[in-house]
């Protein structure tokens, strides 16, 4: 294998694996600013998945290719609505964030896969027919070198993911509502005293989570497993959770540890033409994305500066 | 007379069967300074927090420039013009002093924040008013009075034409205190209204026209500053005769207590936060520690109770070496301790009393019958600790969270004491208590002292350095940068001193050792 077409093989499949931790980790960013911890990740990514999948399925006749955007979309939507459950949950009825969270990561799979028997007479989907594949960007391709590695038969949603990321990062830090969701993560006491409706901010930053966790599972479904089924979604949310604390709370740090990541995962299926690595066993490909999460968190997770008010509730005085 | 810019009409706060305020009258003119003078849980605070939008009255009216009003939340007190300097700073420390002016009320250009015309706006007004603050520096790397500047430079950015400022001296030192009264000055030339409140009577003194004091929830009076006395005022804030002076004999110097010889400390993230530092308390005196917090002083103390490891070439608790030794053995060595922060550090708050009244007694076989804790010893023994200490509760069973921060202070020094220490260290024993209890806390240190005991006193209010130290280090940057004669010093050398500058006058410091003076034997 040559080394252009090996890059370009190790890029692509990078972006592919790296595209649905990103909007996780996006959408945790957004939860965990506003102070509300989401370890619910899994469980929204879940039913992204499932939702992203059943619209692919019943629509990919009529709409064409057109279907899968769509799908993200409404894997999207469905994760936002899931992730009212832990909104009311956490910031009404003041309950724990980590057990709310969990709560939703033991309620999606059962619930899906419960609504998968439902549909389909079986425990999971059957497979896509139109998936997010690789595409070739006209013109740049072109280009010398980076044409051929960057963007020939690459993969769309990963790039998707990077332009979500900066626009992430633009409304968090340059915008009004960037500024009241963060001050609500900090300081929700200073925030009510300044006028601003802790409340509503913290909604919009879990149902942000939940757009993005679930538009992630969608993707995760539509360019990975190609279904769905119990194993679409195996930890892809915690990693999600370290890659947010990895990238240290910010939209584009979660955009460099989700390549990161991304890259270890695709050494899995790369690594055996890579010569300094293909005498290695695949186990330790296969595990090396859970070793990392690991790693990282133990490492980074007491150094890193979260929210000050993270995962506190806000009592508002009387 | 001059605009009348609040009137509060009959204004009752009830909770409950109780009443936080009650029937209260207060106006505010323009360029004037009203001091709200009070004990804590008189009622000032609950009283601000209607003004400033925070609660709603249970009855009575609210005037601003002479309309009746009524705010559902403290955007409706701002848009009045209404400006509240909190107590405990409303700050979020990972922004930027800009972001904090900004927050609530941004300037926005096409849906992105308009940093750079904010930071011209804010910036002359910060100058009008002589306000010292960098916009571009967080909030967790400012001073504290930077940050209080800031909450000021928050409510003119609002058109605050009231500012309230809820006990602004208390975090300060004597210098930044002296620049607070110049601010607070030059925004009543201005034709605003400054509303201090506070239980130091020298400052009402000093920079208030109008006084009104404030006991259980009702005004007591409303006075003008001029024409009282500091005496008075204290007598009117507690409703009785206080002393205000302790009757202090010479120290009676015994042997070496605590003895330490370059101590080290690094703090949890393994920062060095104490660098070799010296320090000797003997018995019979006690030692204040002087400092701004933030100093090393909270990692000096977690080392000198075992809390956090130290490096020392010595380190001895009555001729012990203490290096490396848990909180247990300095317990059995006879040191005492009153923490910071009674409530995290010093008691259980769920615990009963007795059981926070057992303490380190958890080990002793005593408190023990047939290997189970003897609950009736433990509460008889607690029962008698509380008369002696005259903690004032209902029952030795009911939790400790129960009590005021008074009588929380009281539990622990009845636990503390009544192990019978050599060495008591006590880390701002007063912070937020009232006059009635600062007296009795001080008198009890006091009276460790004079029973021979030694003390080691570490404090931010500099009043109680002064008044019960016998000698005086200044602790800044974790160094011990010199010492001083609490009979000499004045409080403004003190606070350069605090500041990390050196004190001129010779006479003002005393860098006698114990070594150099001649210890009495026993």
């Amino acid at each position: 294998m040559s080394t252009i077409i090996l890059l370009m093989t190790i890029v692509s499949t990078t972006l592919i694996y790296a595209a649905p931790l990103m909007f996780a980790a996006l959408g945790g960013t957004f939860s965990e600013r506003g102070g509300i911890v989401n370890v619910g990740l899994e469980g929204i990514m879940v039913v992204g998945a499932f939702s992203g999948a059943v619209f692919n399925l019943s629509f990919a006749k009529v709409l064409g290719p057109n279907a899968l955007w769509l799908a993200i979309l409404v894997g999207g939507l469905a994760g936002g609505g899931f992730s009212l459950l832990h909104a009311v949950a956490t910031i009404n009825f003041r309950s724990d964030h980590i057990i709310s969270g969990t709560v939703l990561n033991m309620l999606a799979p059962a619930l899906c896969i419960f609504l998968t028997r439902v549909l389909y007479n079986q425990g999971q989907t059957p497979s896509l027919s139109v998936s997010l594949g690789t595409t070739t960007v006209p013109g740049l391709s072109q280009l010398p070198v980076l044409g051929p590695v960057f963007f020939t038969k690459t993969s769309p949603s990963g790039y998707f993911a990077i332009g979500v990321g900066i626009l992430c990062w633009l409304l968090l830090y340059r915008t009004r509502f960037g500024l009241r969701l963060r001050s609500v993560g900090e300081n929700p006491e200073a925030a009510a005293t300044l006028g601003i409706n802790v409340v509503a901010l913290r909604y919009s930053g879990v149902i942000l989570s939940g757009l993005l966790g679930g538009m992630g599972g969608a993707i995760m479904a539509e360019s990975i497993t190609l279904n769905f089924s119990a194993t679409t979604i195996v930890g892809q949310g915690f990693m999600a959770l370290a890659v947010m604390i990895f990238g240290k709370w910010n939209p584009l740090g979660a955009i460099g540890a989700s390549l990161f990541f991304g890259l270890a995962q695709s050494l899995a299926i790369v690594g055996d033409y890579i010569p300094v690595l293909s005498h290695l066993n695949q186990v330790w490909f296969q595990i090396a994305p859970y070793l990392i999460t690991l790693v990282v968190l133990v490492l980074f997770f007491g150094q890193s500066t979260a929210p000050a008010a993270d995962g506190s509730t806000y009592i508002k005085s009387k | 007379m001059a605009q009348v810019l609040v009137s509060m009409q009959h204004i009752t706060k009830r909770f409950g069967d109780f009443y936080a305020n009650q029937d209260v009258n207060l106006s505010v003119h323009a360029g004037e300074v009203l001091a709200l003078l009070g004990e804590n849980g008189a009622g000032k605070s609950t009283l601000m927090s209607i003004l400033s939008g925070l609660r709603q009255p249970t009855s009575g009216t609210l005037m601003i420039k002479g309309q009746p009003v009524s705010f559902r939340s403290p955007r409706d007190a701002t848009l009045a013009g209404i400006g509240m300097v909190h107590q405990h700073f409303m700050l979020v420390q990972a922004f930027t002093g800009l972001e904090n002016v900004l927050l609530g009320d941004e300037l926005v250009h096409h849906g992105v924040l308009a940093e750079k015309r904010a930071q011209t706006r804010i910036q002359a007004l910060a100058d009008t008013y002589h306000l010292n603050v960098n916009l571009n520096q967080r909030v967790a790397e400012m001073s504290v009075g930077m940050q209080q500047r800031l909450e000021i430079l928050k409510t003119l950015y609002r058109n605050a034409d009231i500012v309230i400022l809820d006990e602004p001296t208390a975090v300060l030192t004597p210098q930044e205190i002296t620049s607070l009264m110049e601010i607070i000055h030059q925004l009543t030339q201005e034709g605003k209204a400054v509303i201090f409140i506070s239980h130091k009577l020298s400052e009402i003194k000093a920079i208030a026209d109008q006084c009104v004091v404030i006991r259980h929830g009702q005004v007591i009076q409303t006075l003008a500053v001029n024409t009282t006395d500091e005496s008075t005022l204290a007598d009117l804030m507690v409703g009785r005769h206080v002393s205000r002076s302790l009757a202090k004999p010479a120290p009676q110097l015994g042997t070496v207590s605590l003895a330490l010889r370059h101590l080290s400390v690094k703090d949890h993230r393994g920062i060095e936060r104490v660098h070799q530092l010296d320090l000797d308390v003997s018995e019979g005196e006690i030692v204040g520690v002087a400092g701004i917090d933030g100093n090393g002083q909270s990692e000096l103390l977690s080392a000198l109770t075992g809390m956090l490891p130290a490096s020392a070439d010595q380190f001895t608790l009555n001729g012990q070496d203490m290096r490396h030794r848990s909180p247990r053995q300095f317990t059995q060595q006879g040191q005492a301790y009153i923490p910071e922060d009674r409530q995290t550090v010093g008691l259980i708050l769920p615990f009963t009393l007795a059981e926070n009244l057992m303490g380190q007694g958890f080990m002793a076989a005593q408190n023990y019958r047939f290997g189970l804790l003897n609950y009736p010893l433990i509460r008889a023994k607690a029962r008698q600790l509380i008369q002696k200490f005259d903690i004032r509760t209902v029952s030795e069973q009911v939790p400790a969270a129960s009590l005021s921060g008074g009588n929380q202070q009281k539990l622990i020094i009845a636990r503390e004491l009544s192990r019978h220490p050599n060495l008591l260290i006590a880390a701002n024993p007063t912070r937020g208590l009232d006059v009635g209890a600062i007296e009795y806390v001080h008198q009890s240190i006091l009276d460790q002292r004079n029973q021979g005991k030694a003390v080691l006193l570490v404090s931010f209010e500099l009043d109680e350095i002064l008044q019960l130290a016998d000698r005086i280090v200044v602790m800044h940057d974790g160094e011990i940068i010199g010492a001083a004669n609490p009979a000499k010093i004045t409080r403004q050398e003190l606070g350069l001193l605090m500041a990390g500058s050196p004190v001129e006058r010779p006479e003002a410091q005393s860098y006698v050792t114990v070594s150099e003076r001649s210890p009495r034997s026993k």
